[in-house]
């Protein structure tokens, strides 16, 4: 993959041509260490709870309530039969607990409180669990922003 | 008895787990090879071994982290730093903003802006720079990201170049990453001694 084949450089819309391809190649091992985090956050060898497709269907409601409409149908296009869950609209009886934590983390951070994980641990989520969910929802937190500001700086924000 | 901090402090509080973090000699030998990569490898701290529940995701992270805020070029540390502050100031993650508050304060060697940051918040009196920085970094940090065409405007009337708004963008956005782990997964916390 090159750098600009990165999913935030390519989300983002910045091509070789742009006038800040110069700046952002400067930075390639940051975009490429990017990329190295969703194959870890996003496709893990060791998924725990989460499989890649619930992973992806997460990632994808999360770039959703973000306003990445492209971030979250890449990820979407992932998600098999989950991908009902990308919907932020949706809520789910089995993973009713997983939405609930993951909309808050991402949308109410400084609201989250230790009963929010002590909730997760009593539901049977384990501790290795609840670390592998917030490095997820963390890591949407961050390439998007990466994205939208990128987008900001091309002058082609809506 | 440990009391969890609520309000801003360059004071660098203790941190809780509200998980359980791997026990270092149960480690796995991914998980020992991903805790060298920390910056302090003589004492693996608390907030590392919870994250090695999450190997993968460190192994990548601690490098990333590294190089958003310490790589040579483009945006000063300092301001990288503020970058970073003001993302943890919206999400409250109190642990974060003492860290980056008190190395904002140690580059600078001045304590002023930090304290005038803690003490007022968005309405702080900064500099036209240092306004645009902390202003374009608190925005975008808001869930949905909120910064804008203005916002961006005013970082180019500041006289940012592209490679620092870039360096700005990365820093501010790294902690919508890093809070999410800090102040979720644990709490501040200060040492009562004995009354």
């Amino acid at each position: 993959m090159t750098l600009f084949e990165t999913t935030i450089l390519k989300k983002s819309g910045l091509t070789p041509d742009s006038g800040l391809a110069s700046a952002a190649s400067s930075r390639a091992n940051i975009f490429n260490m990017s990329q190295a985090a969703e194959q870890a956050v996003l496709r893990p060898e060791d998924c725990g709870a989460f499989g890649h497709d619930l992973r992806a269907a997460l990632a994808a409601r999360v770039a959703r309530q973000a306003g990445e409409d492209a971030l979250a149908d890449h990820y979407a296009s992932a998600a098999g039969d989950k991908a009902g869950l990308a919907d932020p609209g949706v809520s789910d009886a089995d993973q009713g607990h997983i939405l609930t934590f993951v909309d808050k983390v991402a949308n109410q951070t400084r609201d989250v409180a230790a009963e929010d994980i002590s909730g997760l641990q009593a539901a049977g989520v384990s501790d290795a669990d609840v670390v592998r969910l917030c490095e997820l929802v963390a890591f949407l937190a961050y390439q998007t922003r990466v994205i939208a500001g990128l987008r900001l700086m091309q002058g082609t924000a809506g | 008895m440990n009391r969890v901090l609520h309000k801003f402090t360059r004071n660098v509080p203790d941190w809780q787990p509200r998980v359980t973090p791997v026990k270092l000699d149960e480690a796995t030998p991914e998980q020992l090879e991903a805790l060298q990569v920390t910056p302090s490898n003589t004492k693996v701290s608390d907030y590392v071994l919870t994250l090695a529940h999450d190997v993968e995701s460190l192994a990548v992270r601690s490098p990333l982290f590294n190089a958003i805020m310490y790589d040579p070029g483009g945006m000063s540390r300092a301001e990288r730093e503020l970058g970073a502050l003001a993302a943890s100031m919206v999400n409250r993650c109190i642990y974060c903003a003492a860290v980056h508050a008190s190395r904002h304060a140690q580059l600078e060697k001045d304590t002023t802006i930090t304290d005038e940051l803690f003490a007022r918040g968005e309405n702080a009196d900064l500099t036209a720079r240092d306004r645009a920085i902390f202003d374009f970094a608190r925005k975008s940090a808001e869930a949905p990201p909120a910064a804008g065409p203005t916002d961006m405007y005013a970082l180019r009337n500041a006289g940012l170049s592209d490679a620092e708004i870039l360096d700005l963008i990365l820093s501010s956005a790294l902690f919508g990453w890093a809070n999410r782990l800090m102040h979720v997964l644990g709490d501040p916390v200060r040492k009562e001694t004995g009354a």
